[in-house]
């Protein structure tokens, strides 16, 4: 029985672990979501060893069910954009970031396992209603209840918020927006589209920059609006 | 019931985790991937106020404490995803070095 208790804990752990370094290290994000998934069921199988069988449901609801699939949806509704290769910008500073997290973090874990030494922490026996529905129901409408009902309003807000963002403004103001958009990143371009169709033209850059004039024009008037 | 797996143990597990998510979130510059980061790093402080409450049995503390985080963990995904989906938008690129607008 111990023996497969810390197996599931290990099979857990991998799982876990893996999926960071997945989710962390992907190219492409549909595995990155793909490495979470692996993650929140690893932690959900901790929770099962914890005896938090509810979180355990829980997680695979909200997280697995919910969370992952709305990644999915974003992922999926962006397309090849969501996989971008990145620039070269502040990569320094990054890697330095990074460093010196990993340095930190490590160096802390190392110092807390040289400094405590004494043995381990063992697990009691579970009380009678550890982690059941009816237990957690009780400390959730007992002495929870308050935060419980703020949670209500938190979800309200967020889903009033969350529509609100996505929406954008109305409908053929967006569409305005991204045509203006769309003209000022193709203004550079014009040039070599244009050049060989018109030859008259003195110079081929007082196109693109009346372009260019228009489209911030159009912006100004959107911001103003 | 034997117990054969230690507190430290699940606590070095959510350390690796949440140093995994902090690395990503300092290294990678794909706005779904700094968010599936922060989701990570939720998740290990879960992983650690559940074994917590392990230990000390009294009360749901724990427990209680970690549902309102998944609550908060899901409602900051949305509303994060709807940003990325404006700033995408607006710049037509999901890379966090776009968001310069304020910089110059």
């Amino acid at each position: 029985m111990a023996t497969f208790e810390f197996a599931f804990f290990c099979i857990c752990a991998l799982f876990c672990l893996l999926g960071g370094v997945a989710t962390v290290g992907a190219k492409n994000p549909i595995r990155g979501a793909m490495g979470l998934l692996c993650t929140i069921v690893g932690i959900a199988g901790m929770y099962l060893l914890l005896n938090a069988e509810m979180l355990a449901a829980i997680q695979i609801v909200v997280y697995a069910g919910a969370v992952v699939i709305l990644f999915l949806f974003v992922i999926m509704l962006l397309g090849p954009v969501a996989a971008q290769e990145p620039d070269a910008r502040g990569a320094m500073s990054r890697y330095v970031g990074a460093a010196v997290m990993i340095v930190a973090s490590v160096g802390g874990l190392l110092a807390i396992v040289r400094s405590g030494g004494g043995p381990l922490t063992m697990f009691a026996e579970p009380v009678g209603d550890m982690g059941t529905v009816e237990a957690i129901g009780h400390a959730m409408f007992g002495r929870g209840l308050v935060a419980f009902q703020i949670t209500g309003l938190l979800l309200l807000v967020g889903v009033i918020g969350a529509m609100a963002v996505a929406r954008g403004r109305h409908g053929d103001a967006a569409l305005q927006k991204q045509r203006a958009d769309e003209i000022r990143s193709a203004g550079p371009r014009q040039p070599s589209l244009v050049a060989p169709l018109s030859p008259h033209q003195p110079t081929t850059g007082a196109r693109p920059s009346k372009a260019a004039a228009a489209a911030k024009a159009l912006l100004s008037k959107e911001v103003s609006r | 019931m034997s117990h054969a797996v230690p507190l430290q143990y699940y606590l070095v597990v959510a350390g690796v985790l949440f140093t995994t998510g902090t690395v990503g979130f300092l290294l990678r510059r794909n706005l779904l991937v700094l968010l599936m980061s922060i989701e990570l790093m939720l998740n290990a402080v879960n992983l650690t106020l559940v074994a917590f409450n392990r230990v000390h049995q009294a009360n749901h503390d724990g427990q209680l404490f970690s549902f309102f985080i998944i609550v908060v963990a899901a409602a900051e995904a949305a509303v994060g995803l709807a940003i990325v989906l404006a700033f995408f938008r607006v710049r037509r690129s999901v890379r966090s070095d776009d968001a310069d607008l304020l910089r110059n």
